[in-house]
């Protein structure tokens, strides 16, 4: 995902000089083509997130469309306040870019799963929040961000993951995308697990369960009418997220179920136990250990079928 | 740039002005902070006077020289000197820190003309400044951008990041002035946090640096008139104030970063600066 967005972002670049690429010391490899070509757009801010961030909102307030990039946790929590204070209380056009969303970089260890950060950014006004499935989302997701008034919140996987969409969607920001329509349950999915998703609503299906998929690449604003729609049509809706099981997707959804005055439908929030992993592994290790790999999230879903529906 | 007769004199009433209606906003709202608005009244009517090139009448003109009080809380001095100038009417500042008010207790650009940015946490505003002065260098504009520090604010190390920055980038469109007026919240800086040398740390991360008495209208005059104080390198101007400055029994007293002008407080402090108008 991330060399889909900097592929897009550096073809955009070329054409609109407005757009500033910042860094957090970070992407060597990734980012060295953008740095090159384009040392007018590019500013390496050093291992600051907080100037970094503050800069961006200074930028962004003299004309910019500024996007800071680093890993993980780095430029979302580190520089909170500045995020809150001087990007969003500005509604400055500063795009916050985060590669490693989840446990992308599991190995290493806690300090570098990014586990809270869709709730954080979720509750920052003026924020939109954006957590594409796939690279080709992610390229999508990039493009429509630089026509957006405001800040926002771009989560990324790290590199190499597999490409879900066989066509271009059609893609807008704060509209699911129906990956698979079903009418026994609803699986919504937010970040790098789509393909995990695509895969567990094959294998449900193979077991006679016709299940929805939606990509809810767009955590802020949610699409409301996607969800109700799967209340209204499905007995059962499962959200699906690397993320805390504390105030990402699952719990965008709950409120907006626990607020909806029809029959609501069985309902469970897949994702992280709220609490430092113990475990020391890769993504893929993981995925497995919490159950949100696709045998996983089906073992999840079955278990949840079977007692409430 | 030397100041003649008059315009020392027109600067010295206004700098007083300012300071009445400090006096009269705190009182009225029973706010805080006015100690740290009275501190730097003189260095922002020199910017505002003589040095800013902006047009009331036109806020966001997209040439001007953009000023951010990065010290948010000593707001009620800088509203009354933008009032003053034209910005917003003179009669908002009755309301200062009241209910339906336009004006909070720290400066907010959300509808007052002329603030550049809202601050009231400390530790923001040069990275912010720090960023306009990047853009103002990869754009080739001729604006500057100045930022006020207070010095309990050097305390923080989101401070620092973007001094070390700005030299590294040769921002030498980047003012930083610190209203040095050795007390902040709970002690002198002293006792709290000691700051000293100060000029030879911002010298040492790779600013010109340049000390005024920053009371003495001709010496900031001076100091600003020559910007940047060195080609390549950000300025630092480090001003030597006196908290409460223009009311006798409020100078130099930890006591008026709190407390709020009643009584025969009040009406001692406004026969006092009355009489320098």
């Amino acid at each position: 995902m991330r060399t889909a967005f900097i592929q897009e972002l550096f073809e955009i670049a070329q054409k609109d000089p407005r757009i500033v690429l910042m860094v957090g010391d970070l992407g060597f490899g990734v980012v060295t083509p953008f740095m090159e070509e384009l040392p007018q757009q590019f500013v390496n801010a050093g291992v600051a997130e907080q100037n970094m961030t503050g800069m961006a909102a200074g930028m962004a307030l003299s004309g910019k469309i500024v996007f800071t990039y680093s890993i993980a946790n780095f430029p979302v929590l580190r520089p909170l306040e500045q995020i809150r204070n001087d990007i969003c209380y500005h509604n400055a056009n500063v795009r916050i870019v985060a590669v490693g969303g989840g446990m992308a970089y599991g190995a290493l260890g806690p300090s570098h799963h990014a586990t809270e950060d869709l709730a954080v950014m979720r509750a920052m006004p003026n924020m939109l929040v954006v957590a594409p499935g796939d690279p080709v989302e992610a390229r999508l997701a990039t493009r429509a961000l630089v026509e957006h008034q405001g800040p926002a919140y771009l989560r990324l996987g790290r590199a190499g993951e597999p490409v879900v969409h066989k066509q271009i969607p059609d893609f807008h920001l704060g509209k699911a995308i129906k990956m698979r329509d079903g009418f026994d349950l609803t699986l919504i999915s937010t970040g790098g697990l789509l393909p995990e998703v695509v895969n567990a609503a094959d294998i449900l299906a193979a077991q006679g369960l016709d299940a929805r998929v939606l990509s809810m690449h767009t955590v802020k604003p949610l699409d409301v009418e996607a969800i109700l729609q799967a209340a209204k049509e499905t007995q059962a809706i499962f959200t699906v997220e690397e993320h805390s099981i504390i105030g990402g997707l699952g719990s965008a959804v709950a409120e907006v179920l626990a607020e909806y005055d029809g029959p609501t439908p069985q309902f469970r929030r897949l994702g992280i136990p709220a609490k430092f992993s113990a475990e020391v592994g890769s993504q893929k290790y993981l995925r497995s250990l919490y159950q949100l790999d696709a045998p996983g999230i089906v073992k999840q879903v079955l278990n949840a079928w079977r007692t409430g529906g | 740039m030397s100041l003649s007769p008059e315009e020392r004199l027109e600067l010295q009433k206004l700098a007083a002005k300012v300071r009445r209606h400090t006096v009269e906003m705190t009182h009225k709202a029973k706010a805080s902070h006015v100690g740290s608005s009275l501190s730097m009244v003189e260095l922002l009517v020199v910017l505002y006077k003589k040095i800013l090139r902006v047009k009331p009448e036109d806020p966001n003109w997209p040439d001007r020289d953009r000023f951010i009080l990065s010290k948010g809380h000593g707001c009620a001095s800088y509203y009354a000197l933008l009032a003053e100038l034209g910005f917003f009417p003179v009669d908002w500042l009755d309301t200062f820190y009241q209910d339906g008010s336009r004006l909070p207790g720290h400066a907010t650009h959300t509808y007052v003309p002329g603030v550049e940015i809202s601050t009231g946490s400390l530790g923001h505003g040069l990275s912010v400044a720090t960023g306009m002065a990047l853009a103002a260098k990869r754009d080739r504009k001729s604006y500057r951008v100045f930022c006020m520090l207070s010095d309990g604010e050097c305390d923080e190390g989101s401070t620092w990041e973007p001094a070390l920055f700005a030299p590294q980038h040769r921002l030498d469109n980047l003012v930083a002035i610190v209203d040095y007026n050795k007390i902040q919240s709970l002690g002198t800086v002293k006792e709290v946090m000691d700051l000293e040398s100060l000029a030879a740390k911002w010298r040492a991360f790779g600013w010109a640096v340049r000390e005024v008495d920053g009371h003495d209208l001709d010496a900031i005059a001076s100091a600003f008139s020559s910007l940047p104080f060195e080609r390549g390198r950000p300025s630092c101007l480090i001003a030597h104030t006196v908290k409460g400055k223009g009311v006798s029994f409020m100078e130099n007293k930890l006591l008026w970063h709190y407390r709020s002008p009643q009584g025969e407080e009040y009406r001692a402090a406004i026969a006092e600066l009355e009489e320098k108008e």
